[in-house]
């Protein structure tokens, strides 16, 4: 017989005010220390197009840029966010104003059930800003963070070629 | 402008722009005020009596609203989860939605905490006190089988029931064999891993009495059916909504527990309550595919011909049964010929239940294990009689002039061409070029292996008499009073680009632009009743429902038009996207002209009702078998044991391609689960029932990495089964590849005397191999 142990758990958790900049607009909020930049983003700020795939960091579903640069949200907390300027999904382009890399993984049937979608597509912007002509190999490599389970990857490595070209015009 | 054909083009898909700027909502992305959130508490043992449960900590926690344990449910008449299933002689455990006196698999549901904020309810639940007795535990279904530990004590065996199958004469087909070969395949356990995890928001109405359901499904009106028998409500107070669905390779064709308890505490509470599964949650409590231990034995003549087959199909089904878990392996032994003509065929599936969580419909459901099995055993015939695996398939291909052919197994084969799809495919590849450049690589000491398989699979699932549940499914047309046209389908997408296909069919037969055009699906209150997405049916049975409506349509607009010209409804024709009095092209009507007429009532024939709708829905007289070959092309590093695709060429049929972009998506990602399969993925528990492989650091799915820029190719044999003529494309690559992968890389490892090895064939599992077969 074993019983579970209990764990105390305190009773008001601290918070602690932070300013972000998302999409070039800035938020003042104050946050429990322990909170996702995923979840900040999702609940307080209603930006869903940030995913969560898995607990892990291991999916990439939440990828947005913090200061330009790719990172899990899932796995950095919103008080690290702090002074600094995130993107995400919402803020590169609309439905009718799409960016490059959005054209191109639609053109190339870059997605399926478009959940990895845009954590991939912020993944894949990083990756041009790095490498502006990425062979397969190197397009391959650079998504080793992101897990997509309908695509194959087949479509995902030509939008990223495609909007690498596209970028470069 | 001039009239173009939608079907058969690559249109790019009209559901992306949302997708691709994260406008779109999935089920987690709904919050409405005063939503709660649910936190499960689950079983840390793989079996285990429950003592006691002490819930007054979580209760006590600041924030927590309620917590609620297995009785609480059964006391209020909440029924268990259920099981669809066909077979005579089954024994059906009670699976409640939360345990009740026992837990029998590592992550069943024991209770759960309701708290206003998703944090605190996981706090909370860290103070649920549940004092377990461990009991004896059985993971693996040969041990199962033998009955020592059991996992429902009731039924006093481990086995769920035994289904034999067989035609011919099998004994003397044996007795009159050159050579009999036999061999075990395990075919291991996989997790579907859907990027998106399960999630649900139950919303109670107390105004309407009632229930609204968002969730993560790919069977809105099946789940709301079983949901209204556990809840005891009447279905049509409940509401399913399917959003936007992140990926269900199956999974998400069910019941799920969690389902079931929101519902009804959404009810209790009178607020919404919120579930979202976390990934680990997500490996231990969604179901799991294939998990089977195939013994096979074949009998045959020297030039390769096959006389018998025997089979035994033992099928893990884990602990309880959900929606279809003992339906998937009997599909196995449906499929065990494949492309061949095996008239002599003695089989017997055994379903056993283990101390996991269940198995269920995976990408390919039964099919997969099927084709594997049959496909390595016609590699291991070419290997012990030194033929060629291409002729000992050709010697035994259906032949192409025997469609429809009526299997051993009592399936009626539709329509195909094996051969001439195995030669197209052996032409693109080079498959003589191949095999030389083999020989020089061996000579070189170098690993090369090339292999195929031929797969013919069961989809388009219909008709109803073959389904547990039924198998028809149904459109509504809705022309609007501007010429708009609204299709309400009860296939419910999940990222198979149905709104795209299904507005191509609809722009070509009725001439209406495609930006005019929407596909409303995944909500039982807007959509009449349908059985939805799985097992390739999306098209070949919701597409030909709506094909049958379209053809309703089209006939009372040309009556409407008619009547207009004064002229006979026989001398008018649709043509180039209009109606037109034959013959005099300056008589031309749209589509949105006759519906506008048909709406404003006043210019209709007599007896004609006005408006211009149609319901329609279609039972389909068989299933579809689309089929084609695979041909997989390694290199193994014998340093290290990897294995390394070099080329991958896949030559499918699916009948008729709508749009040949969603086609091609559909095998790529077929592709990918089921080289997976074949390499790396498996999910592992320990003896003790603990899940070792319960994250995705530790289950391998594959990455960008792993995989290869695919060669695709086609033919197309057309089907009467369906008015469109579509066979149905998901499953394909996953069960054309696995045994394709696998056959290459045994065929590399022959120098070494090698002739199977089970799956996934992990370097490790590789080197090993060639260093017991004597080593470089």
């Amino acid at each position: 017989m074993q019983t579970k142990p209990s764990i105390s758990s305190s009773t008001a958790p601290a918070q602690t005010a932070i300013e972000v900049e998302v999409n070039g607009e800035k938020h003042a909020l104050t946050v429990e220390p322990r909170l996702l930049l995923a979840h900040m983003l999702r609940e307080r700020l209603g930006l869903t197009g940030t995913h969560i795939g898995c607990d892990t960091s291991s999916c990439g579903a939440c990828t947005v840029l913090l200061e330009g640069k790719s990172v899990k949200s899932c796995t950095v907390l919103a008080v690290q966010a702090d002074g600094r300027a995130v993107t995400t999904i919402e803020g590169i382009g609309t439905s009718r104003s799409l960016h490059p890399m959005q054209e191109a993984f639609w053109a190339e049937h870059g997605l399926q059930c478009g959940y990895c979608t845009t954590g991939m597509i912020m993944a894949s912007l990083d990756l041009i800003a790095r490498n502006p002509d990425p062979s397969d190999e190197q397009i391959r490599e650079g998504l080793g963070g992101n897990i997509c389970r309908c695509t194959g990857y087949h479509n995902i490595v030509r939008a990223v070629k495609a909007a690498a070209k596209a970028v470069k015009k | 402008m001039a009239f173009t054909t939608m079907v058969g083009a690559r249109i790019r898909r009209r559901e992306d722009p949302r997708l691709i700027t994260g406008r779109a909502s999935y089920t987690d992305d709904f919050k409405t005020i005063g939503t709660l959130y649910a936190s499960f508490v689950r079983s840390p043992y793989g079996h285990a009596k429950i003592r006691a449960i002490d819930t007054s900590g979580a209760k006590d926690h600041p924030g927590v609203i309620a917590v609620y344990v297995g009785t609480d449910l059964a006391d209020a008449g909440v029924k268990g989860l259920p099981c669809a299933h066909k077979l005579p002689e089954l024994n059906v455990p009670p699976h409640p939605a939360l345990a009740i006196g026992e837990v029998r698999y590592v992550g069943e549901p024991v209770a759960v905490v309701i708290a206003d904020d998703p944090y605190v309810a996981r706090d909370a639940a860290e103070l649920v006190e549940i004092a377990y007795d461990e009991q004896p535990v059985v993971v693996d279904p040969l041990q199962a089988l033998e009955g020592k530990t059991l996992v429902h004590e009731a039924f006093g065996t481990n086995i769920a029931f035994r289904l034999p199958i067989a035609a011919g004469d099998t004994d003397a087909a044996f007795k009159s064999a050159d050579v009999v070969i036999k061999q075990r395949f395990i075919n291991q356990r996989l997790a579907p891993v859907p990027i998106e995890t399960r999630a649900v928001l139950a919303q109670w109405n107390p105004g309407e009495e009632g229930l609204t359901i968002t969730t993560s499904t790919q069977i809105p009106h099946l789940l709301r059916t079983q949901l209204a028998v556990a809840l005891g409500m009447p279905e049509n107070h409940i509401r399913v909504i399917a959003p936007e669905v992140g990926g269900g390779f199956g999974a998400k064709l069910n019941v799920y527990a969690e389902e079931i308890a929101c519902g009804w505490i959404a009810m209790q509470l009178g607020r919404p309550v919120k579930f979202t599964e976390t990934r680990s949650e997500c490996f231990t409590a969604m179901i799991h595919g294939r998990d089977q231990v195939d013994d096979v034995e074949v009998a045959v003549k020297n030039d390769g011909t096959i006389l018998g087959l025997r089979l035994r199909v033992v099928a893990n089904l884990g602990a309880y049964f959900q929606l279809l878990t003992p339906v998937i392996p009997t599909l196995t032994l449906l499929m065990a010929p494949g492309c061949y003509a095996i008239k002599n065929i003695s089989t017997e599936c055994i379903g056993v239940f283990t101390n996991t969580m269940s198995t269920d419909a995976y990408r390919g459901a039964g099919r997969p294990e099927a084709t594997y099995l049959i496909e390595r055993t016609l590699d291991l015939i070419a290997r012990k009689l030194n033929l060629d695996p291409v002729e000992v398939r050709r010697r035994n291909f259906i032949k192409a002039d025997s469609f429809p052919h009526t299997t051993a197994m009592g399936l009626t084969y539709d329509s195909g061409n094996y051969e001439a799809t195995m030669d197209q495919a052996l032409k693109a590849a080079d498959y003589p070029g191949l095999r030389k450049a083999q020989a020089e690589a061996r000579k070189a000491g170098r690993l090369l292996g090339i292999g195929l398989s031929t797969y013919v699979e069961v989809c388009g699932m219909g008709p109803s008499a073959a389904m547990p549940a039924a198998g028809w499914d149904s459109a509504t047309v809705r022309v609007e009073p501007t010429g708009a046209v609204t299709v309400l389908t009860g296939i419910s997408p999940h990222g198979q680009g149905e709104e795209t296909t299904f507005a191509q069919i609809v722009a070509d037969e009725l001439g209406v632009p495609i930006e005019q055009i929407i596909i409303v699906h995944g909500d039982t209150d807007r959509v009449q009743y349908g059985v939805g997405t799985f097992g390739s049916r999306g098209t070949a049975v919701g597409g030909a429902a709506l094909k049958l409506a379209l053809d309703v349509i089209r006939e009372k607009a040309m009556k409407i038009a008619a009547h207009q010209w004064e002229a006979s409804p026989d001398d008018v024709e649709y043509r180039d996207g209009k109606i037109m009095v034959k013959g005099d092209p300056s008589k031309a009507m749209t589509t949105a002209e006759a519906g506008f007429l048909a709406f404003m009532g006043d210019k209709l024939p007599p007896g004609l009702e006005p408006g211009l709708d149609a319901t329609r829905r279609f039972e389909p007289p068989n299933f579809v078998y689309p089929f084609g070959t695979h041909i997989c092309v390694v290199e193994i590093d014998p340093q290290t044991g990897s294995t390394k695709i070099v080329r991958y060429l896949a030559t499918d049929d699916c009948g008729k391609v709508i749009n040949p972009m969603i086609v091609a998506g559909q095998v790529h990602g077929g592709l990918a689960q089921g080289i997976a399969q074949a390499l790396f993925e498996e999910v592992v528990y320990d003896e003790d029932g603990q899940l070792l492989t319960g994250t995705l650091l530790d289950y391998a799915v594959p990455r960008a990495e792993h995989l290869l820029n695919f060669e695709l190719d086609h033919t197309v044999t057309p089907t009467d089964v369906n008015p469109l003529g579509v066979k149905g494309v998901g499953e394909a690559g996953t069960i054309g590849s696995t045994p394709a992968v696998v056959n290459a890389v045994i065929d590399a490892l022959a120098p070494f005397g090698i002739t199977h090895l089970d799956m996934p064939l992990k370097p490790e599992k590789v080197w090993t191999a060639i260093q017991q077969a004597g080593g470089l």
